[in-house]
């Protein structure tokens, strides 16, 4: 997309790199907009594929493709690449194309800084890949870390520690960058009040995410230190305790699962008033409920440990708590409902996705609410569940908004539009392989099937290998929209400046594609 | 294990004995009776496991309610979402409005939503309340987990012994025919008698385990170095089954938990027998075997305890598992041998097994590391030989209690 982008680039300040190091020492938003959106799609075949590995070992019970090692080092890694690797970079990528275009800015407040965060990346990746070969294998000890499990293993959990380290070092770099953008560089007339949702929702993430890293950096630390240099923070027999990890890692873990989905929420409230042709309804109970979101999450972290055995003011404080979180995410979802009300809709595919995402995210919601009662989660606490659960939140949460945005801003991005059959198709094989990998794992959790298990009890079977199909239809058909992006760069209808009849603010303002410099001169908004 | 099977299918639900009908348990029974309805039509389970102790009655009841009221919400606001889905778009002609904030509307939809959290709220509190209260057992028994097995102190009557998977290997590697409690059965399943008030005291030797028991509605996971608590109840006569819910490693799939629930008279029988076998197991720790005993039964102790990592082959996992097929310690000298199984390997998976296994056991299991595959040593350990190394202490049947 973004040669398209360089012919633009005729302003002749002073000479480019071409080829590698033009990508190596690219300070330009949009180049590094791109850069991070490719990472993240590579890590998303990577880490998919590992899912299907997983799942091909649980179309029926016994052990078939693999040991049980193995078998957990895919789930730890597909779940730290997905997360790092994927949803992470993938709104990097988003707020680096789009932030300064509709904020009206000419670039990032730090372009050199913002060139180190992304390339701290793949160093990060390759060094998560690269311990499947090493001794031992890669990490085993779920993605969360847990120790003394985690003091355990090999190099490799010494390699992921620094790995963890190196992707948290660009993220609060990143947050830095678009925080202080933000902040600074708003066009004049651009009041907070004014921002784009997308703007506000990533403004709050970048807080979220300079709040918590440096504690996670700090956990898994004390996990180096344990494993390396004899200190005992996690180990009972030295005086420190286990748990004390729990509650540190949760306490990054919680606002983390919101710095995953805070910037979906927004990505889908720029879609919904596009696609239905009318403002966002309530823009400034939408402000507020992402900020409420935001502190909310900072006091919840416990009630991923419920089965740890708490006190019982503790464990109602954790689930009161949790349970509020409902009001202001119930207050969004009604809002989004209330812009499509009335509205003259259109569906093409962002708006599909976008659909999808306000009505399949409620049930990750809703279950969310189901685990969030203290009791019931004893039962359902660390089950498939709590799988169904959080792919709910991620897969049709995170993962469809991003898909959402991709078909929304490619035209902006490239200058043609995508093929709008090939979308729906995409989008259609997405939703429906989604469901039938999903959705019956909510039954199995209930059934008592343990999460992170290689092999099962025969009553598991059927529920598993109907998840097992759909995760099939689901991974495949997303060599459909890889084949869509490749197409769209490569050509395509060209798009229109507005590109859609809805569209509101800056970015539809400047040419498609964006040219490689924008708002050198900054707008004046009202 | 026996012929009830707790855990299988849902096929009736408990509906008796609802003496408070409350608004929300009436609202579960129809969620249960809904779930059940739905469970005759084919053999798949749509709810939770059939509970067996009020606890679990409770949280089955608190699930149906919660679920009902998120199915209602969701059709009411999704209902709304379609209907505007079908009338209001452009290829009907719908134009369109151009509200965009409403104060009154979104303070409602603040609100309510609080009310009903409030609803839910409270029987929950009561329910955790409910579960967190340990206090006056009927007996107390110590559960460890341990890499992969779970151990179980009678602290009242002095009895421990270990549970540990019992469905064969071939069955998980496909070369037999899965029985009916794949995976989910002991060779030596937590007994305790019906209606008795038991509280468990849960931990782990290496790493965190989760023992949990769905009929029951126990799940507490088990921290090295402290004792959390935990009770049930059990209802009924039978055997239940559950798993371990915590990631424990490579083998965290294959550690079940099953109880069996007796009448008084057959646990107080199960107690004496358990007694008796436990005297002669002290017995043996004086004894001088021959050296074919103890490859006999260092095999078999060797299949219990070693073969998960080390293999049966003895070859270990490269990279993860050390072989014992021609190790140095397997092949040296006899005392650095006892001293790894006694002490185990600190900052590895190696777990010192001076608690977990009697002198005998040791012993036996030396022997046979040594006589197998092609370590060939030839040579023997006694019972007393475990005895001086450690120190001259005589080994207790149940030192796991120690550990702590």
């Amino acid at each position: 997309m973004s040669d398209a982008a360089h012919a633009h680039d005729d302003h002749g300040h002073h000479a480019h790199p071409t080829g590698i190091m033009r990508w190596l020492t690219t300070t330009n938003h949009k180049d590094i907009g791109s850069l991070y959106l490719w990472f993240s799609l590579i890590m998303l075949f990577t880490a998919g594929s590992m899912a299907l590995l997983i799942r091909s070992e649980l179309f029926e019970p016994g052990m078939q493709l693999m040991h049980p090692d193995f078998f957990n080092q895919l789930t730890t890694m597909h779940g730290l690449i997905m997360i790092f690797g994927v949803i992470m970079p993938a709104f990097t990528g988003f707020a680096n194309w789009q932030v300064p275009l509709m904020i009206g800015a000419p670039d990032m407040a730090f372009p050199r800084m913002n060139n180190w965060s992304f390339w701290l990346l793949p160093v990060a990746g390759i060094m998560l890949l690269g311990s499947f070969w090493l001794p031992g294998g890669a990490v085993a000890g779920g993605w969360t870390m847990y120790p003394p499990l985690f003091i355990q293993g090999g190099v490799s959990y010494d390699l992921t520690i620094l790995a963890v380290h190196i992707m948290g070092l660009s993220s609060i770099m990143g947050s830095i960058n678009i925080i202080t953008t933000i902040l600074n560089m708003r066009a004049p007339g651009l009041t907070l009040m004014k921002m784009p949702m997308f703007v506000w929702t990533w403004l709050i993430t970048a807080y979220l995410l300079i709040a918590t890293m440096p504690v996670l950096a700090g956990a898994v630390t004390m996990l180096l230190t344990d494993r390396n240099f004899g200190t005992h923070f996690f180990n009972a027999a030295g005086g420190g305790d286990p748990v004390m990890f729990q509650h540190i890692f949760w306490f990054f873990g919680h606002p983390e699962v919101y710095i995953l989905i805070l910037p979906a929420f927004g990505i889908v409230s720029q879609i919904i008033p596009t696609f239905a042709r009318k403002p966002l309804f309530g823009y400034a109970s939408m402000v507020y409920a992402t900020g409420s979101i935001a502190i909310l999450s900072f006091i919840v972290w416990a009630h991923h440990m419920f089965a740890v055995g708490m006190p019982v003011s503790a464990q109602l404080f954790f689930m009161f708590s949790t349970m509020l979180i409902a009001v202001p995410t119930g207050v969004k979802v009604f809002n989004w409902v209330a812009t499509m009300w009335k509205g003259s809709m259109t569906f093409e595919t962002p708006m599909l996705f976008a659909i999808a995402f306000v009505c399949l995210f409620t049930i990750g919601g809703f279950s969310g609410l189901v685990l969030a009662m203290a009791p019931v989660d004893i039962q359902l606490q660390d089950t498939y569940y709590v799988v169904a659960h959080f792919h709910y939140v991620l897969v049709s949460g995170a993962l469809f908004s991003i898909f959402a945005g991709i078909y929304f801003w490619l035209p902006k991005w490239t200058g043609h539009m995508y093929n709008e059959t090939l979308g729906k198709v995409h989008f259609w094989l997405s939703v429906i392989g989604m469901n039938i990998v999903f959705f019956p794992m909510h039954f199995l959790g209930l059934a008592g099937m343990p999460r992170r298990i290689p092999d099962y009890a025969l009553q598991f079977t059927e529920f598993n290998q109907i998840a097992t199909v759909g995760a099939f239809i689901f991974g495949f058909s997303q060599l459909i929209f890889l084949v869509l992006v490749l197409k769209t760069i490569k050509g395509g209808a060209k798009a229109s400046d507005r590109v859609w009849e809805g569209a509101q603010g800056l970015e539809w303002t400047v040419p498609s594609p964006a040219p490689y410099h924008t708002f050198e001169t900054a707008p004046v908004v009202k | 294990m026996t012929k009830h099977a707790a855990t299988t299918t849902q096929n009736k639900v408990e509906r008796t004995g609802d003496a408070m009908k409350s608004m929300w348990q009436r609202a579960g029974v129809m969620g249960a009776a809904w779930a059940a309805s739905q469970s005759a039509l084919a053999e798949y389970a749509y709810n939770l496991q059939v509970p067996a102790s009020q606890v679990a009655r409770d949280v089955f009841h608190l699930h149906n309610l919660i679920m009902l009221v998120c199915v209602g919400i969701f059709v009411v606001v999704f209902g709304a979402m379609f209907y505007s889905l079908f009338k209001h778009r452009k290829s009907v002609g719908h134009k369109a409005a151009h509200f965009h904030e409403n104060t009154t509307v979104e303070v409602i939809w603040t609100v309510i939503p609080f009310v009903i959290l409030v609803g839910m709220a409270y029987p929950a509190a009561k329910i955790v309340i409910e579960m967190k209260d340990t206090s006056n057992p009927d007996m107390t028994v110590k559960v460890t987990g341990y890499q992969w097995k779970w151990g179980y102190d009678y602290l009242n009557e002095g009895i421990h012994f270990y549970s540990t998977l019992a469905t064969p290997r071939e069955q998980i590697d496909g070369t037999a025919a899965k029985g009916e409690h794949y995976l989910l059965e002991v060779d030596e399943p937590m007994v305790v008698p019906v209606g008795k008030r038991v509280r468990l005291l849960i931990t782990a030797n290496d790493v965190i385990h989760s023992w949990w028991l769905p009929a029951f509605g126990v799940k507490q996971d088990g921290i090295p170095g402290f004792i959390r608590d935990s009770w049930f109840t059990a209802d009924k006569i039978g055997t239940y089954r559950g798993q371990c819910a915590e990631l424990c490693g490579k083998d965290h799939g294959f550690m079940p938990t099953v109880v069996q629930v007796v009448s008084e008279e057959d646990y107080k029988a199960w107690v004496a027998k358990k007694k008796g076998s436990a005297q002669a197991a002290a017995a043996d720790n004086g004894k001088t075997f021959e050296t074919a005993e103890l490859v006999a039964r260092g095999e078999k102790v060797y299949q219990g305890n070693c073969a998960a990592c080390h293999q049966a082959n003895g070859m270990g996992l490269p990279g993860a598992f050390p072989a014992i097929n021609g190790s140095k310690v397997a092949t040296g000298p006899i005392a650095d041998h006892i001293k790894v199984v006694l002490n185990g390997r600190p900052g590895t998976a190696m777990a010192s097994f001076a608690g977990q296994l009697s002198n005998a056991d040791i012993a036996a299991v030396v022997t046979y590391q040594r006589h197998a595959w092609d370590n060939k040593m030839g040579d023997a350990v006694q019972p007393a030989d475990i005895a001086a190394a450690r120190g001259g202490a005589t080994a207790a049947v149940a030192p796991a209690a120690a550990a702590l």
